[in-house]
């Protein structure tokens, strides 16, 4: 395992376009410090989004990985072209020549994304602590650790994501039309999402049932959107009487879900590679 | 005999064309061995095969004895097939270095084999800033990299100019003097008469011949003779049953036959001098690969 690790990771450590993304992603992290410094000056209220708890734990360990989840579009690019450049290079053929196997392929690269996504998860554990510690109202050791769980289904969601862009790399061969066609994909799932809700069933709820099993809709229902968390939403609601009951902690099914959809995704890319004359 | 590599009724097929049909060879330790046929004739398809790159469609192959898996096997195999691939944005070094790491080997050969191809001094240049003569050198040089019980090289001067072809060809001839078994595929003939002791010929998929370059045409050879009294020495070739399918350049006057049985050409003149005759001319050959390969391939 360790082997395939550094072989896949020396392919990575001397692309300079690589190189460059990875930066810009773990950059990107620290941006998110850059909130606390969000400033409204609504006239005569001023308001300040640190202060609207934010960055309380363990609200945060929901917020931040919310946040930085978007950045995973950064990782697609690198992944999807780390599979692609392997075609383009004819390098997969000179690797199977020189003795990996087609499984190992596959596993090598499969375990450098979990790497990427564990690096991501200290990442923004990291991020998070430093800022919860500076930004919180509450510092105690109990609160500070409680909630970790979305960090767990982010890492999840990272690995799920990152391995379906590993199928696409492999399967598309290109990488500009494999990442157009993760947004194709997405585009799809959401018309079928819509279709289902509107057309089929009339019910949002029968037809979340369903979705949650769509790849890309499992991936975001892991971390779901924690603004209706927020106190200033909840009061702001209950004023003009709305309900925003909303369910956004981490569930087991769709853990299991995403994990399904990993094996496929890995186990497809390994069956496509071992079919095709290269 | 230690076997390397056998072939069992190969088979590919590419939809309805049979790229490969029926194939079966042996590689056997310490020969040269030659992969003939023009463009299309299934020789890269059939080393794809057995390299683990092409799948089969049906027949059997196995490496060594019968216990290797095939990517394990590849691993104490050396091959480069038509264009050298490597990483562009790797430096020669790096790219060898990952390839240590895929055969599991340690990293000081890396020099020695450099040296060997005569790129040691530009081993921290990039890939990408090789020429093809360059790329083609490293990538023998990476297929040595583990002292491979087998080296496959498929066409490997294509594409080159004449001083990149005379380089590879040096060099495979260095490697074929160590004792290195050698599969080399190529249309060039000259390229595998001057190195392999044994061919195997394809034509359209179909295996028309394998065994030693020696037993190809089981001839032996032919004469080219010429003398002052052309009438005389007509006759004798004509009559003597050392000769056979004798013709007659009617220009020069050479007279060409082929041999029934292995004589030497000092025994010919011999035989000429006590019948009186004395040659100006006398030239003994074996038909080229060429011409007996334009025979094979023809039928």
């Amino acid at each position: 395992m360790l082997r395939l690790l550094t072989i896949e990771l020396q392919k990575i450590k001397y692309s300079k376009s690589a190189k460059a993304l990875l930066i810009i992603y773990f950059g990107l992290f620290m941006f998110i410090a850059l909130i606390a410094s969000i400033k409204f000056n609504l006239g005569f209220v001023e308001f300040h989004l640190a202060e609207q708890g934010i960055f309380n734990f363990p609200y945060i360990w929901h917020f931040n990985t919310y946040i930085a989840s978007f950045l995973k579009i950064f990782m697609a690019v690198i992944i999807v072209s780390m599979v692609a450049n392997e075609y383009s290079n004819r390098t997969l053929k000179q690797n199977l020549i020189d003795g990996l196997s087609k499984k190992e392929f596959i596993l090598s690269k499969f375990y450098t994304v979990i790497l990427f996504a564990l690096a991501s998860t200290l990442f923004i554990f990291l991020v998070s602590f430093v800022l919860g510690l500076i930004f919180s109202s509450y510092t105690e050791f109990s609160i500070i650790f409680s909630d970790l769980e979305y960090l767990f289904a982010y890492f999840i969601k990272l690995v799920g994501f990152f391995a379906f862009c590993l199928f696409l790399g492999i399967w598309i061969k290109r990488s500009a039309f494999a990442l157009g066609f993760l947004f194709v994909w997405w585009i799809a799932e959401s018309i079928i999402i819509g279709v289902l809700k509107f057309v089929i069933f009339k019910d949002s709820l029968i037809a979340n049932k369903i979705s949650q099993f769509l790849p890309l809709e499992s991936i975001s229902n892991l971390v779901k959107q924690p603004f209706t968390r927020l106190n200033v939403v909840q009061a702001s609601a209950s004023q003009i009487g709305a309900d925003v009951n909303w369910d956004s902690s981490v569930s087991i099914l769709q853990l299991l879900i995403v994990c399904v959809w990993t094996g496929i995704f890995i186990f497809l890319s390994y069956k496509i590679i071992k079919r095709r004359d290269l | 005999m230690k076997t390397i590599l056998s072939l069992q009724q190969l088979t590919k097929k590419f939809g309805a064309l049979t790229a490969v049909d029926h194939v079966s060879f042996t590689i056997e330790k310490g020969h040269v061995y030659g992969i003939l046929g023009p463009n299309g004739s299934g020789k890269s398809t059939t080393l794809g095969m057995v390299l683990n790159v092409v799948n089969k469609t049906s027949g059997n192959f196995y490496w060594f004895d019968k216990s290797y898996s095939t990517h394990r096997a590849l691993k104490k195999v050396g091959a480069i097939i038509e264009r050298p691939n490597f990483y562009p944005y790797m430096t020669a070094y790096q790219n060898l270095a990952l390839v240590c790491k895929i055969k599991e080997v340690t990293e000081e050969n890396i020099d020695k084999k450099l040296e060997l191809v005569g790129l040691l001094e530009r081993k921290n240049d990039k890939f990408s800033t090789y020429s093809l003569g360059m790329k083609q050198r490293l990538a023998i040089a990476s297929a040595l990299l583990n002292d491979p019980e087998i080296l496959i090289l498929d066409e490997p001067t294509n594409g080159l100019d004449p001083q990149g072809i005379h380089q590879i060809r040096e060099i495979i001839k260095k490697i074929a003097s160590t004792g290195t078994t050698i599969l080399l595929a190529s249309h060039l003939l000259d390229e595998v008469e001057k190195v392999c002791s044994h061919v195997i010929i394809l034509r359209k998929g179909k295996m028309l011949y394998a065994g030693s370059v020696d037993k190809l045409n089981a001839s032996f050879g032919y004469v080219e003779l010429k003398a002052e009294n052309h009438e005389d020495l007509l006759s004798i070739v004509q009559n003597h049953s050392w000769f056979t399918a004798e013709k007659v350049d009617p220009e020069n006057h050479i007279i060409t036959a082929n041999l029934t049985e292995n004589i030497a050409a000092d025994a010919l003149n011999k035989m000429f001098v006590e019948k009186g005759i004395f040659l100006s001319h006398l030239i003994k050959r074996k038909e080229s690969l060429e011409e007996q390969f334009l025979q094979l391939t023809n039928q």
